[in-house]
């Protein structure tokens, strides 16, 4: 398993040294900085220093064995804009995101694989029908959409939850609500699917024969053997919040690194950039091993 | 309810009595009727078989004392179960629940499939105890393991742990056993329990059905397509044919004297020793000509290397040479494992050999590319176990039966293909007008009528018959094996026919070659290699086909619960 592990980290390290390529190369495409930082009656002069001061006015291939050979020495660049450490301002980020995504996902797979299962459990009920819409337009509504009539509703109209921001739990509630909806609708659909062959299989007969419980037969044999497809959905879901959820983040202003990198590239703040891609490449690594480990622990088929 | 079972004493009347049961299933059409107006009971201790073809309402029947039936497309129109005085179709799910797996038990024909493959044998043995309250934890896994080691697994301690996938067929079959008889049930159904084992396990698992009756006194419950199987078990039977029972009897007198048409064309299509020789299904004229040679054939497989151990090599064929004339049928046996298919997938060309050569016509199989590739494929064609697998679900059986046409466009102009497909169909004995239908309408023996027209399109001249008949009906596989005589009589064609099953290469084959772990360990004509076998292993493969239960009956006095002859153990104690 440890050399499985070893392989897939070297295998990483390549794909993630391709990636911070390619984004160094495209965020030098947005633009130069200068315009942005000095004010707009700066001399020439004033430019060429801020250019120099920070390594700017070299050609862009020799500003990438520059930036390579700092990585070496793990030294990930300087914020322009909040001139400290780059890196520290990524991870100083990366744990909002990531507590927002944990939450969300995790509330939402438990949803849904208690509402899946359900509807599973007594195909075409009322429960099953409900379940089904449900999760038919929490896969379809957009997120941007449901965030701000969010807002209009219940911060603006009804004055109940703040508008955006972060400090009580109250400011949690519109946030994990809408990055829920997608995955939820998803999962339920997916664990719906599954749950319904798993229950049409030979061993829940042979269950029923036994005499186990019916709930043992749902929740103990079926489920059990339908989490794995789940898991693969779920993970992927996972990955798309843990890269920072643009959007949600953006509307409720929540200090994320899907901000940060939106916030980032619009200031050309390259060396941010570059981190924040760091990091959450490094997270969704570390998080595919942790579905990969979890497939072998809930199917003793798969070894590594 | 405990008071009423105490009251009725073993040997008193019959545990289950089933009367007037009537099941239908609902499909888009009319409902179909699977079991019509069935009445039957099992009496205490005794083994009752019910043998019946696929689609005969058999394992309806049973599923619906076990509550197993889904509805829908389930629809019990009508009657009773009455086991031990209970009605079964009125119990709540609770009182259902008491009595599955408590009282009576299951097992099926494929215990891969109806094993949870997440969970370790032990953990599902053990759930037997938990979900009846009879034992907890440390007790129930303890449990499971004496259970194992009753059943015969060797080295339960451990192999308890173990998880469905680290067993072999037989052994998972023995599982199943372990699971249904925990709770020492007054009745116990098998379903085809040894249907999808090789002969030699098939007889192992038997003895242990036997013995654990005899020391447990229930009733077993054995449905079966089997006669041999039925024969060796039973102590009576009940034949069932579309649904209805057509005929019920003490087993010697049903298999002696069968009164019902269908029970006496079954029978007959049992290929009895006896008989064998005044075969009308070999060959009665085989030309000198040689199709096939197939010289010094190996082929080996590369296991997984791990980091200290190195390459393993496997050998699944190991130096065959064999050759088969025009007319011929080469019957080719062995237990799963052997090598047999292999070699059929290499000489298709499916697979590539790592030695070896094959000449067809003459011509190198080995060495053929391109057009002269197709021309062979089109020339030998293959006629799988699982036809459904075979085939394409999205194809129609017309397509399906035209396909080669599409690819061999000399063989047949398109304009005739209708014409075609209806013949070849009613060749088969299909009706034309089934064209139309797609593979998942058909029974099992049906799709393999199918996939035998499939391989008649393309005008072969050798059919490879791998495991063909070996999921079908007796009185299908006779038909089937009678078609495939006629087809060799009238078109000449030449069979390589694989199988595990020894009694219908004996019927077929002109001549039979046994395998075991990739080597022919003999090989002869089909009647002296019947009259006197002369390696071990084609004795032991003779042996293990089941003999009737009348006919054992001298050697196996009725022993009393509990009391087992060691030489029985013994045998139920070998690794299935």
């Amino acid at each position: 398993m440890f050399s499985y592990i070893g392989r897939r980290a070297s295998h990483s390290i390549l794909s993630v040294i391709g990636l911070l390529t390619l984004v160094f190369f495209l965020t030098r495409l947005t633009g130069d900085p200068s315009a942005l930082y000095l004010p707009l009656d700066a001399t020439a002069e004033a430019r060429s220093a801020f250019a120099r001061l920070n390594g700017l006015d070299q050609p862009i291939p020799w500003q990438f064995a520059e930036y390579l050979k700092d990585l070496l020495h793990l030294d990930f660049g300087q914020s322009l804009r909040q001139n400290r450490s780059a890196i520290e301002v990524a991870l100083q980020a990366f744990p909002e995101t990531l507590k927002l995504a944990l939450v969300a996902i995790t509330l939402s797979t438990a949803l849904a694989i208690l509402v899946g299962s359900l509807a599973a459990a007594r195909p075409g009920s009322l429960f099953d029908r409900i379940a089904s819409l449900a999760s038919l337009a929490g896969a379809s509504a957009p997120d941007f959409w449901v965030a701000i009539v969010g807002i209009l509703v219940f911060a603006v109209g009804l004055e109940v939850l703040p508008t955006s921001g972060t400090g009580t739990w109250a400011h949690w509630i519109m946030p994990i609500f809408v990055l829920m909806l997608r995955p939820f609708g998803l999962l339920v659909q997916v664990v719906r699917g599954t749950m319904l062959s798993a229950l049409a299989s030979p061993y829940i007969k042979t269950a029923r024969a036994k005499g186990v419980r019916r709930q043992k037969i749902i929740f103990g044999h079926a489920l059990r053997n339908s989490l794995l497809p789940v898991v693969t959905v779920a993970g992927d879901l996972a990955t798309g919040l843990v890269n920072g959820a643009v959007v949600v983040e953006t509307i409720f202003g929540w200090p994320g690194i899907g901000k940060l990198m939106i916030d980032s590239i619009i200031q050309r703040d390259f060396a941010v950039v570059q981190s924040t891609i760091l990091v959450t490449a490094t997270a969704i690594f570390i998080l595919n091993i942790a579905i990969d480990l979890l497939y072998a622990f809930l199917d003793p088929r798969i070894r590594y | 309810m405990k008071n009423a079972h105490d009251s009725i004493r073993k040997g008193e009347g019959p545990i289950l009595k089933i009367e007037g049961l009537t099941v239908d299933f609902l499909s888009n059409d009319a409902p179909v009727r699977a079991v019509d107006n069935v009445s039957f009971q099992v009496n205490r201790g005794e083994t009752l078989v019910i043998l019946g073809e696929s689609g005969s309402g058999k394992s309806v029947s049973t599923s619906t004392v076990m509550d197993l039936v889904d509805c829908p497309p389930g629809d019990i129109v009508g009657g009773s179960c009455l086991f031990d005085g209970i009605e079964l179709s009125r119990l709540d799910p609770e009182g259902r629940r008491n009595i599955n797996g408590r009282r009576i038990a299951m097992i099926f024909q494929d215990p891969l499939a109806y094993l949870n493959p997440v969970y370790t044998v032990g953990r599902q043995i053990a759930e037997v105890f938990e979900s009846h309250d009879a034992a907890q934890g440390a007790q129930a896994r303890a449990n499971a393991i004496e259970l194992l080691r009753r059943v015969g697994i060797p080295e339960p301690e451990s192999r308890v742990d173990f998880y469905p996938h680290q067993f072999s067929g037989g052994q998972r079959q023995r599982v199943m056993i372990a699971m249904a008889i925990a709770l020492k049930p007054d009745m116990l159904i098998a379903d085809e329990p040894t249907t999808a084992l090789d002969v030699s396990v098939q007889a192992q698992i038997l003895d242990l059905l036997r013995d654990l009756q005899r020391e447990t006194g229930m009733a077993l419950v054995m449905i079966t397509h089997d006669l041999e199987v039925a024969a060796s078990m039973a102590d009576r039977i009940i034949v069932m044919n579309g649904g209805k029972i057509v005929e019920s009897g003490l087993a010697q007198k049903v298999f002696d004297n069968p009164q019902h048409p269908y029970t006496r064309r079954l029978i007959a299509a049992l290929p009895h020793g006896e008989a064998a020789e005044a075969s009308h299904r070999r060959s009665t004229d085989i030309r000198g000509e040689t199709l096939l040679k197939v010289e010094h054939l190996t082929k080996e497989y590369v296991l997984a290397s791990g980091a200290f151990a190195g390459k393993r090599r496997f050998r699944a064929v190991d130096d065959v040479s064999f050759d088969v004339r025009k007319g011929e049928t080469l019957g080719i046996v062995g237990e799963s494992g052997s090598g047999k298919s292999s070699i059929a997938r290499i000489l298709l060309r499916l697979n590539e050999p790592s030695s070896g050569k094959a000449f067809y016509a003459g011509e190198n199989i080995f060495e053929m590319s391109g057009k002269r590739l197709v021309a062979f494929r089109r020339k030998v064609q293959m006629v799988f176990q699982d036809p459904y697998g075979s085939m394409n679900p999205r194809m129609n059986v017309r397509s399906i039966i035209s396909e080669p046409w599409a690819i061999h466009r000399d063989l047949l102009a398109r304009n005739r293909w209708k014409d075609r497909v209806a013949e070849l169909l009613e060749l088969v004995g299909l009706k034309p007008d089934h064209a139309e239908r797609y593979p998942h309408q058909f029974s099992g023996g049906q799709r393999q009528r199918i996939a035998i027209a499939r391989a008649l399109a393309s005008e072969p001249e050798l059919i490879v018959c791998d495991e063909a008949v070996s999921a079908l009906d007796v009185s299908i596989q006779a038909q089937v094996i009678d078609l495939l005589a006629d087809l060799r009589t009238r078109l000449g064609l030449s069979y390589i026919f694989i199988t595990h099953d020894l009694p219908i290469v004996r019927h077929f084959a002109d001549r039979i070659m046994v395998m075991k772990q990739g080597k022919i360990v003999e090989e002869g004509p089909t009647s002296a290699l019947f009259s006197a076998p002369q390696h071990d292993y084609t004795r032991s493969l003779l042996r293990a086909v089941p003999k009737p239960k009348w006919l054992m009956s001298t050697d196996a006095p009725s022993a009393a619960p509990g009391e087992l002859r060691p030489e029985r153990t013994r045998n139920g104690s070998m690794a299935g």
